[in-house]
């Protein structure tokens, strides 16, 4: 059966999705759906296919949505997704990432839920703001969110997760207990530029070997690690700033990704030159390479958001990303050339890629 | 008096009923306070109560709830045959 890509995009004004031909060349956009609820992030439950959405209503609060029958209904629930009543008030979903045994939402201010009943309830994963470092942990400008997570491809006892201006953890027992993951990567804004915790990473990603590589864009540099966070290695030497937000992994090559580098975190972050590209490496970033082809090359003040890039899993593989003022890219030869989806659509904060048969 | 002159009428926004496919922009309820109210409303619009409470429990920020026409807290009597209208707050100016 040939598979074609569905792209599922969220926005501060609702979901998107983009129904693909199967050459990836014609797009149809429906939307807004989710009642236009401000949506962080978009994901697929392996196994069942549902769409999830994650975000938070100014006026209803926080809600997981879900849809099985791609995006023609939907069903919202929060059941669960509370710290308690005497705890900090949960204010939105910024992730939800799908295994094949559970589902997981990371929320503001920064914690971990998991439903096992395919998210009509929720239960606090406790062992992460059990953390010592808990008290000490500082909001950042984009308030203190858990953004990524990351699960292992086979271990289901293991998982990392990322918070913005914290930093990178692991658990290797099912999230009862955690460790910092942060040895190695800079915090600039710090008299001690390597603390055990503190640093804002912006998107962790996972490489395509099994779990033991991981990458991550951080407000200080890009980075990777070849044995799961332990130690990291920074390797934003060749990219044109070290500051970004996005980060995209190749399915099948370890050695693959793509970010998105923007001017920096004073000056307006954009991206640099107002010159639009895409920065790749094929070498686990030993080396960079720019693509602008089919991007504007001046005039361009874009900025793209964390979640707002993905890949499929087609081959060659393509890459997406949508901006914060509402263009979406698409690239079908890994990220050599771009053309435009569509142009006008909401701020967009989040993008994934569904591949459906 | 029988039973329907002595429940309040509840009125819901259409903001709020949207996120519940099939459920009346209104309807009756027997509860004595705006908590039971809600618990009410949310045994026949199962999730709705998470969208009107934070914890605490307390009214979300953005919510208002009225009864008789006064804003009301959680604690707030509902009278026999009052209207209780829950209205989002105004916003504007982000776009």
């Amino acid at each position: 059966m040939t598979e074609r890509v569905v792209l599922l995009v969220g926005t501060r004004k609702g979901a998107f999705l983009l129904d693909g031909d199967a050459g990836r060349r014609d797009w149809r956009v429906r939307g807004p759906l989710c009642e236009g609820w401000p949506l962080h992030d978009l994901s697929i439950e392996p196994g069942t296919g549902a769409i999830l959405a994650g975000g938070g209503n100014n006026w209803y609060g926080p809600a997981v949505w879900r849809s099985d029958d791609l995006g023609e209904t939907w069903s919202h629930s929060s059941e669960g997704l509370t710290y308690g009543d005497d705890g900090p008030k949960v204010t939105t979903v910024w992730n939800v990432t799908a295994t094949k045994d559970a589902i997981y939402a990371g929320v503001e201010p920064a914690g971990l839920f998991r439903s096992t009943d395919g998210g009509a309830t929720w239960q606090h994963v406790e062992g992460l703001r059990q953390h010592p470092t808990t008290p000490d942990w500082q909001p950042g400008n984009g308030g203190l969110c858990l953004h990524s997570i990351v699960p292992h491809p086979t271990d289901a006892d293991r998982l990392w997760v990322g918070i913005s201006a914290v930093g990178a953890f692991e658990t290797i027992d099912g999230g009862r207990t955690w460790e910092t993951r942060n040895k190695g990567v800079r915090a600039d804004f710090y008299p001690d530029k390597y603390p055990e915790f503190g640093q804002c990473v912006h998107k962790l990603v996972m490489a395509a070997d099994g779990g033991a590589h991981l990458y991550q864009q951080n407000h200080c540099g890009v980075y990777r690690s070849a044995d799961g966070g332990r130690q990291w290695e920074e390797i934003t030497p060749g990219l044109p700033s070290q500051f970004g937000f996005p980060m995209g992994a190749h399915p099948r090559d370890p050695k693959t990704v793509w970010t998105i580098p923007l001017n920096g975190d004073d000056q307006g972050r954009y991206m640099p030159d107002a010159s639009a590209a895409v920065w790749r490496t094929h070498d686990g970033g030993d080396s960079w390479i720019r693509s602008g082809e089919g991007l504007p090359q001046k005039d361009a003040y874009l900025g793209v958001l964390r979640e707002a890039m993905a890949v499929d899993r087609l081959d060659p593989v393509g890459v997406y990303f949508g901006t914060s003022t509402g263009q979406l890219y698409a690239s079908t030869d890994e990220g050599v050339s771009w053309s435009l989806l569509a142009d006008n659509l909401p701020a967009i904060w989040s993008v994934e890629a569904a591949l459906v048969g | 008096m029988d039973a329907l002159e002595t429940a309040a009428v509840v009125h819901l926004p259409r903001s709020l009923v949207a996120l519940f496919p099939g459920a009346p922009r209104r309807l009756d309820s027997r509860g004595s306070t705006v908590a039971e109210v809600i618990d009410e409303l949310d045994q026949r619009i199962p999730g709705i109560r998470n969208r009107l409470l934070d914890a605490g429990p307390v009214i979300r920020t953005h919510i208002n709830v009225f009864v008789a026409g006064r804003r009301a807290t959680l604690a707030t009597t509902v009278p026999a045959g009052s209207d209780v209208h829950i209205i989002p707050a105004v916003s504007g100016g982000s776009g």
